[in-house]
């Protein structure tokens, strides 16, 4: 078995920009006003003035980064949000330029990165089947001639004429997988796609890939969070920590190193305060651990819909409180836009600084439809008066949920809501009249 | 398509090597975009593919109205609703294009960010798109010339040579406002104000014949001068001469404009991905 990926020495450096938002992209107007605002301390002889540029924080996604893949090979991907796994497959998938080290790449690179990357919502399955192929990669003549596989695999017959955005969810999934399962690559990057869909096509989605390359030897690099199915499928796992390798092995070992480091993100009173993304906060009082559990207690991330989930945080206090409330909240990856729990309020008495305590919240019997959330935490007094006294905003690894075999999303129990949460709600009041 | 054993080494600075190779291998995803865009442009609209003639022909109207009848420009013995007409494809060509592109990284950034191909491709595609509009108004030109009984003479041939003008014109401008807007999303605010203000001067609705002397260098700085007067010059004949000296400083512009954007696209293509 030959190497078909061999990468050295791989480095990626992003500059972070502090102080000028959020956006990566620049409004004319600042550019301007920065000029002028220099031109003017440099006329009025004040260098007190920053420009913009001197705000720009180095950052290293990848560091140093070296592997090969042979062909044929499953290898996973695994690490915590940050971890540089995404930008790995950018710079595999030629999406974006290393800064340092070479990749070599022998045979085509075709990636299932998001569900429906190039899907129009406007086309119909059949239209978008074609776009799709050819966005991947596939040319005109390949699409033809597996057409009628991907129309059967995706199991969505009767919709081909119909825009994809009358599609279930599901479905959209199931055509965007189909479309890239049927593509020849030589090499397959699956990056957190399957996370989604009911437990039946998941299975199949597995089965495929395994398929393709034990059978056809082809190579498949898989990123996922969802233990489980990197289980299943992988041979190898390589465990990214801080944009390195912290492990390149068999994907047992790694996987056991990968649960070590995720209950070892201890969350301590100074973890990532110097980092306005993922927490903020006056420092009143600080989180010192957050921890997730399973109903018997163990630690864990990944959770099968219907199961219990139980958060266990403790915190210190270092100024004078008003009362402590706390609320949890889950982004969706997607669009981050979160939904919360209610605001708890743990006590309305003042608490002295040098207090500590410790809050169990519950969330039984979840249902939460298949994928990954990335975890809120806030911490505040009882008033909420001082609106974010501590924030943890994607700190923690993702929660991921992952579909059971009893409630998938076609076939679900008519009896209990579904979505992306339950919505508890009673019937009040009826009246039919003849 | 199989290439099994070719090889390709990704490094730091190397995206330019083999670019109009890659091109060349991605000319079916080019197809596929284009033919995505003309797909739904008009889905979801009531009388569809008619916006395309309905737009032209009311602007022409308008102008007929305006320019013709009311301040009773001159239009050289031509029917005056073919002279705009005439004048009409190349601008509308032109606007459509420019509207459409530089939008179109944007637009587009879910596929920039997630799969590599030559980013050309994309404001390539929208430029197509105009190029199907251009398509159409010519028939219809070609319907109003009938209905008038206007015989064009053997110039007309020459009309690609003009269109290969107009489209490096559009595809020109395009480049440059889609990489800038990538970068500084003020130019999404600036394309309408361009095509509205290119449209005065510009002569759509009146002839360069009007323009006084002393105002010609500055008024074939536009590129679209050129293109417009050798449309006018191929499609209408004798009646509206090329002042040579002016066309060739506006084919000059054109030549600048789309040599400049092409440099600059692929200065900032590696990039896009990042910031888009």
């Amino acid at each position: 078995m030959f190497s078909v990926i061999t990468v050295e020495n791989l480095g990626k450096k992003y500059l972070l920009k502090h102080q000028s938002g959020q956006q990566p992209y620049v409004a004319l107007r600042d550019v301007l006003s920065d000029g002028v605002k220099s031109l003017g301390s440099r006329l009025f002889g004040r260098n007190t003035l920053l420009s913009r540029s001197e705000e720009l924080e180095e950052f290293w996604a990848l560091k140093d980064v070296s592997f090969e893949v042979k062909q044929g090979d499953r290898i996973g991907i695994i690490g915590r949000n940050g971890a540089g796994k995404s930008t790995l497959l950018k710079i595999l998938s030629r999406i974006t330029e290393p800064t340092t080290g070479s990749v070599r790449i022998k045979g085509r690179v075709a990636s299932l990165l998001e569900v429906g990357t190039g899907f129009h919502p406007e086309l119909t399955g059949r239209e978008n089947i074609y776009l799709n192929g050819a966005i991947l990669g596939m040319s005109r003549v390949e699409i033809r001639q597996k057409f009628d596989e991907i129309v059967e695999f995706a199991e969505i017959e009767k919709f081909l004429d119909t825009p994809v955005k009358r599609f279930s969810s599901g479905m959209y999934v199931r055509l965007a997988f189909a479309v890239a399962a049927h593509l020849e690559p030589e090499i397959l990057v699956v990056d957190e796609v399957l996370a989604v869909g009911d437990a039946q096509f998941q299975k199949k989605c597995l089965g495929k890939m395994e398929d393709v390359s034990a059978r056809e030897g082809r190579t498949v690099l898989f990123v996922s969070h969802n233990m489980g199915a990197i289980q299943n499928l992988c041979n190898r796992t390589i465990l990214f920590d801080k944009g390195t390798i912290v492990s390149d092995a068999l994907t047992d070992e790694s996987l056991q190193l990968y649960r070590k480091l995720a209950r070892d993100i201890k969350v301590d009173a100074s973890t990532g305060i110097h980092n306005e993304r993922v927490r903020r906060g006056s420092g009143a009082v600080r989180f010192s651990s957050v921890e997730i559990l399973d109903a018997d207690d163990e630690i864990r991330t990944s959770f099968g819909m219907g199961e219990s989930i139980r958060f266990r945080m403790t915190y210190k206090v270092f100024a004078e409180m008003k009362g402590i409330a706390i609320y949890i909240g889950l982004r969706s990856g997607l669009t981050r836009e979160f939904t919360t729990s209610v605001k708890h309020i743990v006590t309305l008495e003042a608490v002295a600084p040098g207090s500590r305590g410790e809050i169990v919240i519950d969330l039984p019997d979840v249902v939460i439809r298949p994928g990954e959330y990335p975890l809120y935490f806030h911490l505040s007094d009882a008033e909420m008066t001082d609106m974010s006294i501590d924030v943890l905003d994607d700190l923690t690894a993702p929660l991921v949920i992952t579909a059971s075999d009893n409630i998938t999303y076609d076939n679900y129990d008519q009896t209990r809501p579904i979505g992306y949460f339950s919505l508890l709600s009673r019937l009040h009041y009826s009246n039919i009249s003849g | 398509m199989r290439e099994q054993n070719s090889e390709i080494v990704i490094k730091p600075g190397m995206g330019a090597l083999h670019y109009w190779r890659e091109l060349w291998r991605y000319r079916e995803l080019f197809f596929f975009l284009a033919w995505r865009d003309i797909l739904v442009r008009y889905k979801q609209t009531a009388i569809g593919i008619a916006w395309s003639v309905l737009r032209p022909l009311l602007t022409m109207i308008v102008f007929t109205v305006v320019f013709g009848k009311l301040a009773k420009l001159p239009s050289n013995g031509v029917p005056y609703p073919i002279m705009v007409f005439t004048a009409m494809l190349p601008w509308q060509f032109f606007a459509n294009s420019l509207t459409e592109s530089s939008n179109s990284l944007i637009d587009n950034a879910n596929l920039l960010t997630k799969v590599y191909f030559p980013r050309l491709i994309v404001p390539g595609g929208s430029v197509i798109v105009g190029l199907v509009d251009f398509f159409i108004s010519l028939v219809i030109l070609f319907t109003i010339m009938a209905w008038y009984r206007f015989v064009p003479d053997i110039r007309l041939l020459l009309l690609p040579l003009f269109l290969l003008l107009a489209f490096m014109a559009s595809f020109g401008a395009g480049l440059w406002l889609c990489a800038l807007n990538v970068k500084y999303r003020d130019f999404r605010y600036v394309v309408p104000f361009l095509v509205q203000f290119g449209l005065y001067i510009s002569p759509v609705g009146f002839s360069s014949a009007i323009v006084p002397e002393k105002w010609h260098m500055l008024y074939f700085l536009n590129p679209m001068v050129g293109v417009i007067d050798g449309f006018r010059w191929a499609v209408l004949g004798n009646a509206f001469p090329v002042n040579w000296p002016g066309f060739s400083l506006s084919c000059l512009l054109v030549l600048i404009v789309f040599g400049g954007g092409l440099l600059y696209f692929r200065r900032m293509e590696r990039s896009f991905a990042d910031v888009v």
